[in-house]
């Protein structure tokens, strides 16, 4: 068991065409994952470094049936490639891309409220079930299947603390990246939900970052619902105010967002909260009693 | 992005919301000019990117224009040092010319993203003119919300919610929801990230004015407004950020000692606070991305390296879509280049990782190799503290 994607999910990659879109639809297929083509509009029928392209994602869906899109659009098109996913009826929507505006998530995201398409990101690393299905830009051969469900709002983090528990032996349920943006499809306490409900995952790794009020949200649902043990680490304890850390969403404003206050959020929610990140791995394994 | 207050001005206006009528002055001369223009009492502003101006005599009043060009001239050139500027201050290079306005009452007006709600909120209070941060900590019920729909906006109902809560009457109310209604337009049509009207003011002769302004932009949108791109200030910004930024990196300067490079902005913010457990101080903020080119790693090395109080670099980088044997061979051309003589300790994993390492032990440079995250670390304050 695991949650959002795994060996059913037939993956459709809009931006086939492009540099980034047909290295990684490559890597995924590599993974084991089921790549049934791409989209690029304008260069349907034509086949790009031997994957199908399509013209819309609807056709990918009627014609393969793709349930589960992964989006490299460039950011001025991004998020009408999310619109069109959900159109298409696509359940799961991941979008890689870095750098939509704000104010392009904020309308897509009310788009989303009125169909059933959950969408993960954007700038995000995407979804891997290890061993089953891998859905971004992630490294593959650092995993290792288990029962640690792994959630963060940053990339290469994420990779750190997968890599961590592969060295202890520890395997991962799912890990999924939410992303570093201040608007996005899903966040914290939706992947709790699946992940608490999910019977495939005995504990969860946390990673959050400074900026918003998302690590607080996830407290207060872990202390209300999540019955599984958890490990959190916040990072940007070091960073300054009013300074954006890279992520959009990763800003300390109005003395608000503050790693302290979202460490001591969680901790009061009854997480085990890491404070250097080298520990998130021994941490896990102390908590599961590994 | 920001702008300056007298740009900022000249966006609203084209919006059509009222501000005082005034001119933007970069000698003493010029001022006089705007000023005996203007006709009777005008306010000189220093036009700087940061908050507090008044407190640290950035701002002055004039009675006429002799006054006006003598107040430019104690402004312009000056080391302004508010409590939102770098500890030396930010130099004047312009001066705002303005009507000073009688004053009857001082509101407060921003708009901005609501994140839990995932769209733009409005947001009002009467007491203006003060940090509206103190007024939501202090007193939270004297600051009105209403939140946009994220695809219609903001109905006329909430802005009239919104001009009655400021407590504004008659032809004030007016000018007040029409004034809320194109300060929104504006945010939405600029891709504003932030737009603060603090104080909005009720003048003795009944009209309503943006006195100050402050317009931010999402650096994400800014493809799709060249107009704004245009009004940035380089002077205003660190020249290692401006440098940095024309690269594609993501710099921003601290004031430790220890250099980091990271891909990836989580994995860097974990970098510098690992530093400091080490007891060590990060001199900056640096994410190479993740698909960085030699040329880009080389670049980002030059900017690194260029802040005098960097003792040594950390480098670490957990290549997902990164290859370590590209960021190895930026690494070996960037310190051959450059004549580098700093230690540099080295964590990488990832993609072709001992092609990398291979590469580098047999570049001759003098690298530290770091088992992980925890020791590059201490490695790299430990050769920080040995230099200081």
């Amino acid at each position: 068991m695991a949650i959002l994607v795994d060996r059913s999910t037939r993956v459709v990659v809009q931006g086939i065409t492009g540099k980034e879109g047909a290295f990684h639809a490559a890597r995924c297929k590599e993974y084991g994952t089921h790549v049934v083509g791409g989209v690029t509009p304008g260069k349907g029928g034509t086949t790009h470094e031997g994957f199908a392209v399509w013209n819309t994602v609807a056709e990918a869906v009627a014609k393969e049936g793709a349930n589960c899109a992964l989006i490299f659009v460039p950011p001025s098109a991004a998020a009408d490639a999310i619109m069109e996913a959900a159109a298409a009826g696509i359940p799961l929507v991941i979008c890689i891309t870095e750098g939509i505006p704000v104010a392009d998530m904020v309308r897509t995201k009310h788009y989303l409220a009125s169909t059933k398409s959950r969408l993960i990101g954007p700038n995000c690393p995407g979804v891997i079930t290890p061993g089953a299905a891998k859905v971004g830009i992630m490294p593959g051969q650092i995993h290792k299947p288990g029962d640690v469900g792994v959630l963060s709002r940053s990339g290469t983090l994420t990779y750190e603390v997968v890599g961590q528990l592969t060295r202890r032996g520890i395997g991962q349920s799912t890990c999924v990246g939410i992303g570093g943006d201040p608007v996005n499809g899903t966040n914290f306490v939706d992947v709790l939900r699946l992940f608490n409900e999910d019977t495939g995952t005995r504990a969860i790794m946390m990673i959050g970052e400074i900026g918003g009020t998302a690590e607080e949200e996830a407290a207060a649902y872990i202390k209300a619902s999540v019955d599984k043990p958890v490990v959190g680490f916040i990072c940007g304890q070091t960073a300054p105010p009013g300074r954006r850390m890279g992520h959009a969403g990763a800003i300390i404003a109005g003395g608000k967002g503050t790693a302290a206050e979202k460490m001591k959020a969680l901790q009061d929610a009854g997480v085990t909260v890491v404070k250097s990140p080298a520990d998130m791995g021994a941490t896990v394994a102390k908590v599961i009693g590994t | 992005m920001k702008i300056h207050e007298y740009q900022a001005k000249a966006l609203l206006r084209e919006f059509g919301v009222a501000v005082p009528r005034g001119d933007v002055a970069d000698t003493p001369a010029q001022a006089r000019a705007i000023a005996q223009q203007l006709g009777g009492r005008v306010v000189v502003k220093a036009q700087v990117h940061a908050g507090g101006r008044g407190k640290a005599g950035g701002i002055k009043l004039a009675d006429d224009p002799a006054r006006a060009e003598q107040a430019a001239g104690q402004i312009l050139g000056m080391m302004l040092k508010t409590p939102q500027t770098p500890p030396e201050g930010i130099k004047v290079r312009s001066v705002l010319v303005e009507e000073a306005s009688a004053i009857e009452r001082e509101l407060y007006l921003s708009i901005t993203l609501d994140r839990a709600r995932a769209t733009h909120v409005v947001m009002a209070s009467q007491a203006g003119g003060m940090e509206i941060e103190e007024v939501a900590s202090k007193t939270p019920d004297k600051i009105l919300r209403e939140w946009a729909h994220p695809a219609l906006g903001v109905a006329d109902f909430q802005a009239r919610r919104l001009a009655f809560g400021l407590g504004l009457t008659g032809d004030a109310f007016k000018q007040g929801v029409a004034l809320i209604r194109n300060l929104f337009a504006l945010y939405l049509a600029k891709d504003c990230s932030l737009a603060e009207i603090n104080p909005l003011v009720v003048t003795k002769d009944g009209r309503v004015l943006a006195l100050d302004a402050k317009l931010n932009f999402d650096d994400n949108a800014l493809y799709r407004h060249k107009d704004v791109v245009e009004l940035r200030d380089t002077h205003e910004e660190d020249p290692l950020d401006v440098e940095a930024s024309r690269y594609g990196l993501n710099y921003i300067k601290l004031d430790g000692d220890v250099g980091c490079m990271v891909n990836g902005a989580g994995l860097a913010m974990a970098t510098m606070d690992i530093i400091k457990l080490a007891g060590g101080e990060p001199a900056n903020f640096l994410d190479v991305g993740g698909g960085a080119s030699p040329e880009q790693i080389e670049n980002a090395f030059r900017i690194l390296s260029s802040d005098p109080n960097v003792k040594a670099v950390f480098i670490n980088v957990f290549g997902g879509i990164l290859r370590v044997d590209r960021l190895a061979e930026g690494i070996i051309a960037a310190v051959q280049k450059l004549g580098l003589t700093l230690p540099v300790v080295l964590r990488a994993e990832g993609t072709n990782v001992e092609q990398g390492k291979k590469m580098l032990a047999e570049s001759g440079l003098a690298l530290t190799m770091a088992d992980d995250m925890a020791d590059g670390a201490k490695k790299a304050v430990a050769f920080a503290k040995g230099r200081r």
